[in-house]
């Protein structure tokens, strides 16, 4: 897959990506801080490991947003734990970021596949563009 | 549950229990902030234990993954900008139980306010009215308002009743009984320097209740003084409020020419008085730590112009040579500088970051410290001569033991001030002294009170 274990990304991609990524897993179910932060930590192949504290000014930011929802429960181990889910503006804003990194990706998939099959004497390369 | 290897189990919370007061003291993070980050560092703690590592190893992996404390806070801050403008956080946010108290306390407390409003117009029934015994009224001021003062923190701390009610109801009645003994000769030096130093003692009686009848240790006399300093302000600013809007109201009905001045003076006025007592006790503790302390915040102002003041003074009377007007208003005058500086060194003391090093502040309270005392011996030396011929009278006694008093304790306090700067004693060492003394300044009040008048044969 080209993932290097250790490989840092860098920080505006990171940050660009926070916000995606955390809709993204909500979408997929209520969770909590914690257990988000570990399933960034899974969907990037460990590359990606946020600053666990940055987290959680992220999630109020977007609930404030009205992009998702807090509640506050009971959890298993007796102590309180504050519960995220999406809303419906929450999965628009979704669909909206994931139109966009489409595009974006799109572009740079484009930028790659030349730089590969660029050789300096290569006509190709330059009709393509 | 999950067991992590190795070391005690109550370790870990003790670690967690101080982490999450640094993280707390950010005024940026709310409780339920800090909550939402503890659960996390749980989390992560115990799946490291689980990986393998002990309690103290998991611990550190997971506080130093938290990221910087400033970067976070900082994130916060940017996130929630409307704390830092340290809005009263009035019972809105938080959990239903923690609501419905919060609401129980504010019903108590408006009815206090009410008891105490009614306590004041009592007197007129029995025909003392507040016109020609203004002298009654105003000896018993504080006992028309601190007893529900005091029954509200002996609530608050949750005091056990028949513990509340034999510490806090004696000194009461006691006092309620000496200032309004009828040896007293009527408008007399000892009667005015009781009625003067009354409302002290009960104000600490009602520091009994707020420390919830622990007063042998010294963080709770240290909140105490926080809290009186906070009050302090609270009710002054209530005051001007209140004056503002009588003003209005009386301006405006006179305007119309409907005649409500004996209705505010004799009604709204006192009411609001003895009323506001409870609302500012009430805001100060509601406001609690998300509001910035006032107090300390006036004392950084005001220390270095006092010191200005007070080494102008100094040189003022070393070129005099002699003091001219060596008399009691004098002697009142030096006590008035010795309170001031005081008060300054104490919320300043308040204030104080427990770790923090000497910094240039700290000088000038040295240097305000050591003004004061030399002003107030130059004054005292000159006066010493006049008051010996003069003999001794109830309020010279008074002013010289209040001034006794307080030369103690700012001596002494200039002494730890000096150690401390040079670093050879903490700056703790400073706020035990301040908050052992204050048993001290009950005593010489309550001595005023109980003691001096039957001395002076209650002229």
């Amino acid at each position: 897959m080209g993932v290097r274990v250790g490989m840092s990304i860098e920080k505006d991609l990171v940050a660009a990506s926070a916000t995606p990524l955390v809709l993204g897993i909500l979408a997929e179910g209520e969770s909590y801080g914690y257990a988000i932060l570990r399933r960034v930590s899974e969907l990037s192949g460990g590359t990606m490991t946020w600053t666990d504290g940055m987290l959680y000014p992220l999630l109020h930011r977007l609930e404030r947003l009205g992009l998702v929802q807090g509640a506050w429960h009971v959890a298993a181990n007796g102590r309180r734990r504050k519960q995220y889910a999406i809303t419906a503006a929450g999965l628009a804003a979704l669909a909206e970021r994931r139109q966009q990194w489409q595009a974006v990706t799109e572009a740079l998939n484009r930028v790659f596949q030349v730089g590969t099959t660029m050789t300096p004497t290569s006509s190709a390369v330059r009709s393509a563009w | 549950m999950v067991t992590l290897a190795a070391g005690p189990g109550g370790d870990l919370e003790a670690q967690i229990e101080q982490w999450r007061q640094f993280v707390a003291r950010r005024h940026a993070m709310a409780k339920d902030d800090v909550d939402e980050l503890e659960d996390h560092l749980r989390g992560h703690v115990a799946d490291l234990g689980r990986v393998g590592l002990t309690e103290d190893e998991a611990f550190l992996v997971a506080v130093k993954r938290m990221g910087s404390l400033d970067e976070v806070s900082q994130e916060f801050a940017r996130e929630h900008s409307d704390r830092l403008w340290r809005q009263l956080v009035l019972p809105s946010a938080g959990d239903a139980r923690s609501n419905r108290r919060a609401r129980r306390e504010l019903l108590l407390v408006l009815l206090l306010a009410v008891a105490s409003g009614l306590a004041i117009n009592l007197p007129e029934l029995f025909g003392i009215s507040l016109n020609e015994d203004g002298a009654f009224y105003a000896r018993n001021l504080s006992l028309f308002s601190l007893p529900f003062l005091a029954g509200y923190f002996a609530w608050k701390r949750g005091m056990a009743p028949t513990r509340a009610l034999g510490m806090l109801v004696p000194p009461f009645l006691l006092g309620a009984a000496l200032v309004n003994a009828p040896m007293f000769v009527p408008g007399g030096s000892t009667q005015v320097l009781a009625a003067i130093h009354l409302p002290i003692v009960l104000w600490f009686v009602v520091g009994l209740a707020y420390v919830g009848g622990d007063w042998r240790s010294h963080q709770p006399r240290m909140d105490f003084i926080r809290f009186t300093g906070e009050w302090a302000i609270y009710y002054t600013l209530l005051a001007l409020g209140g004056g503002v809007l009588v003003g209005l109201t009386a301006a405006g009905f006179a305007a119309v020419s409907v005649e409500i001045e004996p209705v505010l003076t004799e009604w709204v006025l006192p009411c609001g008085a003895m009323g506001a007592v409870m609302v500012a006790a009430w805001l100060v503790e509601a406001k609690q730590s998300v509001v910035e302390n006032m107090a300390p915040v006036l004392t950084r102002v005001f220390t270095p112009l006092t010191t200005l003041m007070l080494l102008a003074l100094l040189t003022a009377t070393l070129a005099a040579g002699d003091v001219v007007e060596a008399d009691r208003t004098l002697l009142i005058l030096v006590d008035l500088i010795l309170v001031l500086v005081f008060g300054l060194l104490l919320y300043s003391v308040s204030a104080r970051d427990a770790d923090a090093a000497p910094s240039a502040f700290d000088r000038w309270l040295l240097l305000l410290l050591a003004s004061a005392v030399v002003v107030d011996l130059l004054m005292l030396g000159a006066m010493l001569g006049r008051i010996a011929e003069f003999g001794a009278s109830p309020n010279k006694v008074a002013a010289l033991g209040l001034n006794l008093v307080l030369l103690v304790s700012l001596t002494w306090s200039a002494r730890l001030l000096v150690e401390f700067l040079r670093g050879r004693r903490p700056a703790a060492a400073l706020e035990r002294w301040q908050t052992t003394y204050l048993p001290v300044l009950a005593a010489w009040a309550a001595v005023v009170v109980a003691v001096l008048p039957p001395l002076f044969s209650f002229q």
